[in-house]
């Protein structure tokens, strides 16, 4: 099999990948090659977490995926959580609570906290500081990234308990 | 270079068989830390065997007690309910991997297929006395987690074999893992153990990860701990907690590298291992 003109369903579309080197990472082939740069590469070995993607429904760092691997899979990236203009509710919480600073850790934690809620819908302090673990943010110190999580969760529940 | 997606264990090991320099990809959380780096460059062949339905599954015979995991299931897989309730120190060691996105990609058979000193999984199948069934092309053996396991970095995998299954037996008794890193999370273990309990035939077993070349079984402690244990009661002197340490200190082989020096892992092994012997039995004397 080979495959050196692979695709790549990203965000519910196809993306031809073709000239990559096939050994590089998902993180490199959406950036470089899709030219979808809101992921971003810090430390390329999966310790910061600000590449972090959904892959077939988990959360992975896309520096620790081989592109060519992911054929055939669901890939969302920052990029297909919601509509320019139309943030969702954890992107409006971040902005809200003041868990943006330089920006750069943001679209990773956005994916992570997306993930971590529909997994534990109401986080104490200590499960969001222990599955926010691999997403390291050097300005804010975490405190508001938690009353943003925090706030999403109070949000959603309030929500649903009005809808019964 | 080429990247092959089997998706069944026959089509995988076939492929390995007519490509034997292939490069075997599991979950991609040690290989492509060092393709990224440029520490490796596969030009040849890579299998990916992350989609490999074969190996993403696990099961439990409970005529047996066999729990028998396939090389593909996740760190995070390993932390659920029912089979964490079956094998404990596998759930607890797992939790200690990484970070959620680590845990999602990292599978047990690339644990022991890197077979790192400092594989979490590592000790928890040398304490459990996994067996591996190892399969190529041409056929299948299963070997003790025991013979595998041979150097950093090494196993005694042949050329064309594939990690199949982890095979372990749920026993009665107290099992768990703790680990001493740099900080609470996302850590590479500087010293890690795993303490199993065999209630029914009145044994224990400890292994000790990042402590010598590959993983190590501390028989002397485990016999020490053994014969001092109250069975009826399951209590223990602290005396012989103590000295149980000082058994598991001594059997470490540490060296002295950028995360620690060796002097510091043999204490902190020994430690380790006192603090599971607590948490497995109750200690006489002290007050609850």
């Amino acid at each position: 099999m080979n495959n050196q003109i692979f695709t790549l369903r990203v965000n519910g579309a196809d993306h031809d990948v073709a000239d990559s080197w096939l050994g590089e990472s998902l993180l490199d082939v959406l950036r470089d090659r899709i030219g979808m740069m809101g992921s971003k590469g810090a430390c390329t070995q999966g310790e910061c977490g600000s590449c972090s993607v959904i892959v077939d429904g988990s959360l992975v760092c896309s520096c620790l995926v081989m592109a060519a691997t992911a054929v055939d899979q669901e890939i969302v990236t920052i990029e297909g959580v919601a509509p320019v203009g139309a943030p969702s509710d954890v992107q409006r919480a971040f902005v809200d609570a003041g868990a943006v600073q330089c920006g750069f850790c943001t679209p990773g934690l956005i994916m992570a906290v997306h993930d971590l809620l529909e997994r534990t819908p109401e986080p104490s302090d200590t499960e969001i500081r222990e599955e926010l673990a691999g997403n390291v943010c050097r300005c804010t110190g975490y405190g508001r990234i938690i009353d943003a999580v925090q706030q999403v969760s109070v949000a959603r529940t309030t929500m649903a308990e009005g809808a019964r | 270079m080429t990247v092959a997606v089997p998706t069944s264990l026959d089509d995988a090991v076939r492929l390995l068989g007519e490509h034997p320099d292939a490069m075997l990809l599991s979950g991609g959380t040690d290989a492509m830390v060092e393709i990224n780096d440029g520490h490796r460059r596969p030009d040849d062949l890579v299998i990916a065997l992350n989609r490999v339905t074969d190996l993403r599954s696990w099961r439990h015979d409970p005529a047996t007690g066999l729990v028998t995991i396939g090389a593909g299931v996740t760190y995070t897989e390993l932390m659920q309910p029912p089979i964490a309730d079956l094998l404990p120190a596998l759930a607890e060691a797992s939790r200690t991997v990484g970070s959620p996105q680590i845990r999602n990609a990292g599978t047990l058979g690339g644990n022991l297929g890197t077979c790192s000193p400092a594989g979490d999984g590592l000790p928890v199948l040398s304490a459990l006395d996994a067996d591996v069934r190892l399969v190529s092309a041409t056929g299948e053996r299963t070997i003790s987690v025991h013979d595998l396991m041979v150097g950093v970095k090494r196993t005694s995998l042949e050329p064309g074999e594939i990690i199949a299954d982890i095979v372990l037996q749920a026993r009665d008794g107290w099992q768990g893992y703790a680990k001493v890193g740099v900080r609470n999370a996302m850590v590479i273990a500087v010293a890690s153990a795993c303490l199993a309990v065999d209630s029914s035939q009145q044994r224990v077993a400890i292994a000790l990860g990042s402590v010598g070349p590959t993983i190590i079984r501390c028989t002397d402690a485990e016999q020490q701990l053994a014969a001092a244990v109250d069975w009826s009661t399951g209590t223990v002197g602290p005396e012989a907690l103590s000295e149980f340490g000082g058994l598991v200190s001594a059997a470490s082989t540490p060296i002295t590298d950028h995360r620690s020096s060796a002097d510091y892992r043999r204490h902190a092994v020994g430690i380790l291992g006192a603090r599971l012997g607590r948490r497995a039995f109750t200690v006489q004397g002290d007050s609850q």
